[in-house]
């Protein structure tokens, strides 16, 4: 089956598809910013983009996603390591302790700010409420995603380039 | 990269927002094992078997181990070595680990840990601790004697008198409950034998000293065999220290004894099963009051749930009992305070350290009073708060830091337009179905480690011959942003760009023991070795070059990456003075040690200087409650800490945000439940901790008052924001209903439309 991953085309076998998607990512793309927090769904730390579509992937197989667009955390930055404007006001605004559910919310944010880039603060808590963090109160993930909305006004900045 | 100072600055922001972060979990090794380890469904028992055999034939099983083999020690404990790597006597909580399967993969090592088989004689388990306290309970350690597991206790003036004297008294019951630190990444170790014979760990933990002595000691080998390597690691807030360091252990010796790395990966459900919790609390609590508002005496009985070990049940409890009448002068004060053994699951370390259960207690007890006395909880706390000068309970005089409780009352205060907001509360009265409340809490709190245990921290630096600068500090990287603060101090005492600073997570084998990352101590500790380090770098570099400035070595200033002399005429930049250095083999490589002031402690009477500084904070919170369905909702926070000096802004808001946050699921939300001593909700669907919509917009008051005793000037922060909202939003709610909240998590129901008086305990 046929997957797309960051913008780029890849073949894998049947028997791939019937592993766990995050396992797949993870361990042999060696694309680990999806992180393992709950196994069951629940937090939000395993969020990847299907097609701008928010996935938590731990309760997903690769065969999920076989013919759809995937973007991880490592498709959002340009090659050279510049910052996509969502990642920069992220760092900006301080939304970053530990950094465990960063991955998941950056994402997140993007798909919504896709959708709604003139979102009200409670838009954008109701947006990313399924996304767990214990350490920020959400408060300057809040911020962030509020200031980045600009960037999604007129044109969207899309995620920058594709890279495995 | 961003300058220090630039908003938002973090040296690991780049590479956390990226994904390119790599966590303990993220790590790739050849040969990697992977282990699961093995419950049963006993509370209590005597072990009589564990039958492996079965589990050991299973497909891609290398090994499982059990207490037997564990070469070294299989107990540990900071406190008392109660703690097993393996249970082997008893299995004492629901949680115990009897084995552990390792095997090629993970998803086969947990297909063959349920073939393991425990055959034991079934106890009676006790999980109330105080029945837990009376004659012919089931006893949990039968070598302690009993499961009294320590006691505190301040004996003050006259308590007596005090009562005598009061107009009225104040006297209530109070629980807390159990609750789970619910970082998001769950335990995980990776351990790997080196070539040279050293074990290296690599772990999700807040303390890789101990981590590496317990590890040693279960591996029976000496510390410079281990080496903690500091990974990045996501959240720990108290919680990653015993169960952290047990899970490196178990790896550990799985790796020594397969010669192969090992890794052992937590689900959460495990996480939640075995790691452990808050203490729950009950509190007796009892305050006399004179006629003038002013608190007379205070008795109280604090009984702390430890669960089945000790962990640092006599320091949690050690701080209840320093901090049991909050920020308020009293001069007759008598307190017992009783840690616990129960076959409940351990408590231990959590963000607030046994001050969030007794700030629940005292917020409400001053608000009671106030209202006895037809007095707002505001001007009862003005007229007995601590100030300058002031005695605390323990003897202490508050003297040598800027006493700044009235600061930050008035600050948030101000802010929130709080006793106009006040004036507004619906009292169980509205025409609409939403009451309306606000409410606030205060507290002071003693920095860091105070009198529970030595208190200093190291740092290195070490310039490099071009003039760039490696620098460790024996503190830990919790996701706080520590290394962000530690780089930006040492880059202005030494007057260059932050850029200049690669910071060099410390491995155990590089930088002195320090202690443990835990107790808010990062910023001020590990901020003080830092700048001790900086000041000793500059005293030696200004002796290299004051010759060529034409000055004395103490008159040259460090600024804008050169060292001047005093008229600034003369300059030397700082790459050249290191050049210089190097040249004469005067290497610019320096070890800071900041020792925390003398605290002192009685244990008998409960008098002393229990902490060398305090920090003040305040937060009011603004709610309504639905009263069909009895629904709080949250309108708005605010926070005044005294932080002594903010050193990284942003990040210093995090922790107010988080902290808040925090406490609203303490306070609504969150408890650990379980039935007959089996948690029922060990995972993150049933275990619910605060969602972004579950929370308020937040403001941040920094209150900035430089600490003396602290030589960069900061305080602490990450516990005090943690402490005071629980008992702030209980006093809204109370504001709201007409309703007081003597138990945690605050549950309300449909209210009725009248209040039963029973209800309206003031």
């Amino acid at each position: 089956m046929r997957l797309n991953i960051n913008g780029r085309d890849l073949e894998v076998s049947d028997s791939v598809g019937e592993k766990k998607l995050i396992t797949f990512l993870r361990e042999d793309l060696d694309l680990t910013g999806a992180k393992n927090a709950c196994d069951i769904g629940a937090c939000g730390a395993c969020t990847i983009l299907v097609d701008d579509e928010p996935v938590k992937i731990c309760i997903k197989r690769v065969k999920d996603v076989a013919g759809h667009r995937v973007l991880t955390i490592e498709g959002m930055a340009a090659p050279d390591g510049t910052l996509h404007p969502l990642q920069q006001a992220f760092v900006d605004r301080g939304a970053i302790q530990c950094g465990f559910c960063t991955p998941g919310m950056v994402l997140v944010a993007h798909a919504f700010l896709l959708k709604q880039p003139h979102p009200t603060r409670d838009e954008i808590r109701k947006a990313i409420h399924g996304n767990l963090c214990r350490c920020t109160g959400y408060q300057q993930i809040i911020d962030a995603i509020e200031e980045a909305a600009a960037h999604y006004r007129g044109a969207p900045a899309p995620a920058q380039e594709a890279r495995l | 990269m961003k300058a220090a100072g630039e908003k938002g600055w973090r040296n690991d922001a780049h590479a956390k927002v990226t994904g390119r972060t790599k966590y303990t979990d993220d790590l790739k090794f050849a040969r990697l094992l992977h282990a699961a380890p093995v419950y049963c469904d006993f509370v209590h028992a005597r072990i009589l078997r564990v039958v492996t055999e079965e589990a050991a034939r299973a497909p891609g099983v290398v090994r499982v181990l059990t207490a037997k083999d564990v070469p070294g020690s299989n107990r540990f404990g900071q406190i008392i070595r109660d703690y097993r790597i393996f249970a082997d006597d008893k299995v004492r909580y629901n949680g115990d680990v009897v084995a552990m399967v390792v095997a090629e993969t993970r998803d086969l090592a947990i297909r063959a840990s349920a073939l393991v088989r425990v055959e034991a004689e079934v106890l009676p388990a006790v999980l109330d601790p105080e029945e837990a306290l009376l004659p012919g309970a089931p006893l949990v350690h039968e070598s302690h004697g009993s499961n009294l597991v320590n006691t505190h206790r301040i004996r003050r003036g006259n308590v007596d008198e005090g009562f005598r004297r009061a107009d009225f008294v104040v006297e209530e019951h109070f629980r807390t409950q159990s609750v789970e630190h619910a970082y998001m990444e769950p335990e995980v170790a990776v351990c790997a034998p080196r070539a040279d014979g050293v074990i290296e760990v690599f772990g999700s933990m807040q303390h890789p000293f101990s981590t590496r002595r317990f590890v040693a000691a279960c591996l029976g080998v000496p510390l410079s065999e281990v080496e903690v390597v500091g990974t990045p690691m996501g959240g720990g807030f108290g919680g990653k220290d015993d169960t952290a360091a047990i899970v490196c252990a178990r790896a550990a010796l799985a790796a020594k004894l397969l010669g192969q790395p090992v890794k052992l990966m937590y689900r959460r459900d495990w996480s939640i099963r075995e790691s452990y919790k808050r203490h729950p609390y009950r509190v007796a609590y009892k305050m006399g009051v004179g006629s003038d508002g002013r608190i007379t005496a205070v008795q109280c009985r604090i009984v702390a749930d430890g669960g089945a070990y000790c962990s640092v049940t006599p320091w949690v409890t050690w701080r209840s009992t320093v901090q049991c009448c909050g920020p308020y002068v009293v001069e007759n004060v008598h307190c017992d305070t009783l840690g616990v053994y129960t076959n409940n699951v351990v408590a231990g370390a959590m963000r607030g350290f046994g001050s969030p259960q007794m700030n629940f207690v005292v917020e409400q007890v001053v608000e009671m009073a106030a209202a006895r006395l037809g007095i707002t909880g505001v001007e009862f706390r003005r007229r007995n708060m601590v100030r300058q000068g002031s005695v605390t309970i323990t003897g202490q005089t508050l003297d040598s830091h800027k006493v700044a409780m009235g600061e930050v009352l008035d600050a948030v205060l101000a802010e929130t337009g709080y006793e106009e907001k006040l004036a507004r509360c619906s009292h169980g009265r509205a025409d609409g179905d939403e009451l309306y409340g606000v409410g606030l809490a205060m507290s002071y709190r003693g920095v860091s480690l105070g009198a529970e245990g030595v208190d200093f921290c190291a740092a290195v630096i070490n310039v490099q011959p071009d003039g760039s600068i490696l620098l460790e500090v024996g503190i830990h990287e919790n996701g706080q942003g520590a290394e962000s603060a530690m780089s930006i101090l040492a880059a202005e005492e030494l007057g260059v760009d932050v850029g200049r600073i690669r910071y060099r997570r410390a491995s155990t084998s590089t930088v002195p023991d320090s202690g443990t990352t835990v107790a808010s101590r990062g910023t001020i500790m590990g901020g003080g070795a830092v700048t001790l380090a900086a000041r000793e770098l500059k005293r030696r570099m200004a002796e290299a070059v004051c010759g060529r400035l034409q000055c004395l070595a103490g008159a040259v200033r460090f600024e804008g990456g050169a060292l001047l002399d005093p008229a600034g005429h003369r300059r030397v930049s700082f790459d050249e003075a290191i050049a210089l250095m190097f040249a004469t083999q005067h290497f610019p490589h320096v070890v800071g040690v900041f020792r925390a002031p003398k605290t002192t402690w009685d244990e008998h009477t409960g008098h002393g200087d229990a902490y060398f500084t305090w920090v003040y904070g305040c937060q009011a919170v603004e709610l309504t409650v639905n009263k069909k369905t009895g629904r709080v909702r949250l309108l708005g926070a605010a926070a005044a800490h005294d932080v002594g000096r903010a050193v990284n802004p942003e990040m210093v808001r995090g922790q107010f945000f988080g902290g808040m946050a925090m406490a609203t699921g303490y306070a609504l939300h969150e408890e650990v439940r379980s039935k007959d001593g089996r948690i029922t909700n060990p995972n993150l669907n049933t275990y619910r901790i605060p969602r972004s919509t579950d929370l308020p917009e937040m403001r941040a008051i920094i209150v900035e008052n430089r600490d003396p005793h602290s030589p960069c000037g900061a305080k602490a922060l990450g516990e005090p924001t943690n402490e005071i909202l629980a008992p702030a939003i209980a006093n809204a709610v109370f504001n709201a209903t007409g309703r007081r909240q003597f138990s945690l998590p605050i549950k309300l129901s449909a209210l009725p439309d009248e209040i039963a008086e029973e209800d309206c305990r003031l």
